[in-house]
């Protein structure tokens, strides 16, 4: 009897969870209907329209697409120099190492400063050192976005490419010592094409953390309304523009805003499900 | 060890080796012993006894593992290996593992090159090609993957998978083959293969074979080392050993006493 009620508790956490996620799937979908219905869903997706003007209200979501697109695979780029070496340093060269523990655990520390932390020291720190360079007047823009995003995304690439790397098989890598090779070659020939597909799902994963990244990024990016002509231009991503006009937005401005909303939840779905798959394949 | 007619051709010489580690635990004590040239010498001894690790101090496998140390000589055709690149010395003393290890990622074909790559040694496709075959000939594979050279090493069988690894280390074109139980992870018909391969490569190379299996050192060895607790109790004639040894505790474990 007490097995069945448990089993029941169980059953019924599960069943809300995915009624949860239904409901805001719902929810999403119904919210942004009035929005791609005016607009149509193609047109909304390359419309780069921002138009509140009543009477001549019309939007689009590409300058949010580009802003997005644009500061997550920079902050990609960015990313791999420093959490490659760090995954090898912890994967293969140190180990089971108490500095490799410890290398861990300070790259998991990042991995738990809130993204409002990271958006003020962007705002006083790394933008400030932009505006000196002279890469732009007042250091708001894409690429400090893009810095502090790849920050932020480090971690995640680094602890899960480094557990890729730590599975290859100690008997494949002394097989190819025993054959003369240096430790540069066995991880050119042995463990990267080994770990490869796991170390790249790890990348699409933090590739989905960075898409759907709003409080730094919001703070960052100068949110102006423009596919960002350049590095250093400013621009809105999906996420900083909700954050930025969700609150003083009703009727078809708001739905506009749900259905960027609905191709994040969307877009992030996919880049997870895809990182997930390889992760799988992989194991 | 006595071979009476003909003057023994050293090709690995092993002095006072003592292998350690940790500093108080000692996993070789004062070995030495002569390898004979084109011959097979089997280690045998129980589990934990230290073949494993004298064999790896030979091509310096044991660097690997900070932690281990090495004293004592080991010579390698005269020459101090602790003196030579350690690449050299692994390409002059190949290795075979005791479970098969072909590279994954790699075909067969490339596979068997694969310590050309390692070692920056640059063919010809026709030369490679002819290499390869020569290679996969000598282990008698050649027969069953012409065809399929381009696949992966991985979907062989276990024997075939370690003759493939064998492959790969005679196209180095090494003086010494190095094997680590090489047979305990196959069949008995993948197992009968390889012992028939290491007779017929006797004539191109050495072979040291670590085996917990006494009845294969016997068919295919020519002198037997026997090692308890990191000494080397008895080194001599395969023949010899197995009829009349000379120490109680070899004679102990070929009766099967212990280990």
């Amino acid at each position: 009897m007490r097995d069945k009620i448990f089993k029941f508790l169980l059953l019924l956490s599960s069943v809300l969870v995915l009624l949860v996620c239904g409901g805001m799937v719902f929810s999403l979908v119904s919210g942004s209907w009035e929005a791609i219905s005016a607009f149509g869903f193609w047109n909304f997706l390359t419309s780069s329209d921002w138009n509140p003007v009543p009477g001549e209200e019309s939007y689009g979501a590409l300058p949010f697409i580009a802003g997005t697109v644009m500061t997550s695979f920079l902050a990609l780029v960015l990313c791999i120099p420093f959490s490659l070496p760090v995954a090898l340093f912890n994967g293969e060269y140190y180990k089971g190492k108490k500095i490799a523990a410890v290398i861990g655990s300070v790259v998991d520390l990042l991995a738990g400063i809130p993204s409002v932390v990271y958006g003020l020291w962007g705002f006083y720190t790394l933008r400030p050192l932009i505006t000196d360079l002279g890469l732009s007047d007042q250091g708001f823009g894409v690429l400090t976005a893009s810095v502090i995003l790849a920050v932020m995304i480090i971690p995640y690439s680094a602890s899960l490419s480094s557990e890729f790397f730590s599975m290859v098989p100690g008997d494949l890598k002394e097989g190819a010592f025993s054959l003369g090779a240096t430790r540069y070659e066995v991880i050119r020939n042995v463990i990267f094409p080994f770990a490869g597909s796991g170390v790249f799902a790890s990348y699409i994963l933090a590739l989905g953390r960075a898409l759907g990244e709003t409080m730094a990024v919001t703070m960052l990016i100068g949110n102006t309304i423009n596919i960002p002509s350049s590095l250093v231009d400013t621009g809105n991503t999906m996420a900083s523009v909700i954050a930025n006009q969700f609150g003083e937005a009703d009727g078809l401005k708001l739905s506009s805003l749900i259905a960027i909303g609905l191709l994040l939840f969307l877009i992030t779905a996919v880049i997870n499900f895809i990182g997930k798959m390889v992760i799988k394949k992989f194991s | 060890m006595s071979e009476t007619n003909d003057k023994i051709d050293t090709v690995l010489r092993m002095r006072n080796v003592c292998i350690s580690y940790t500093r108080d635990k000692m996993a070789v004590n004062d070995v030495s012993a002569d390898i004979a040239r084109n011959r097979i010498t089997a280690i045998m001894g129980p589990s934990g006894c230290g073949k494993s690790t004298l064999l790896r101090a030979v091509n310096r496998m044991h660097e690997l593992y900070p932690d281990i140390t090495v004293k004592g000589d080991i010579l390698l055709n005269g020459k101090d290996i602790m003196k030579m690149n350690p690449m050299e010395v692994r390409r002059m003393a190949g290795m075979v593992f005791q479970r098969p290890n072909p590279f994954p990622t790699m075909s067969i074909y490339e596979n068997v090159v694969a310590g050309l790559k390692f070692n920056d040694i640059k063919q010809g496709r026709s030369e490679r090609d002819e290499l390869v075959e020569n290679c996969l000939r000598s282990v008698s594979l050649w027969d069953e993957v012409k065809d399929s050279l381009n696949k992966r090493g991985t979907f062989l069988s276990g024997g075939q998978q370690q003759r493939l690894c064998i492959a790969r280390a005679l196209a180095l074109k090494p003086d010494v083959l190095l094997m680590d139980e090489p047979t305990s992870a196959l069949d008995p018909v993948a197992t009968n293969r390889i012992e028939e391969l290491l007779l017929e490569l006797k004539q191109q190379l050495t072979i040291v074979i670590v085996t917990h299996n006494m009845s294969q050192a016997a068919r295919i060895s020519d002198y037997s080392m026997f090692m308890y607790l990191g000494e080397l109790v008895e080194f001599d004639n395969t023949e010899k050993m197995f009829t009349a040894p000379s120490d109680k505790r070899t004679e102990e474990y070929l009766n099967g006493r212990f280990g």
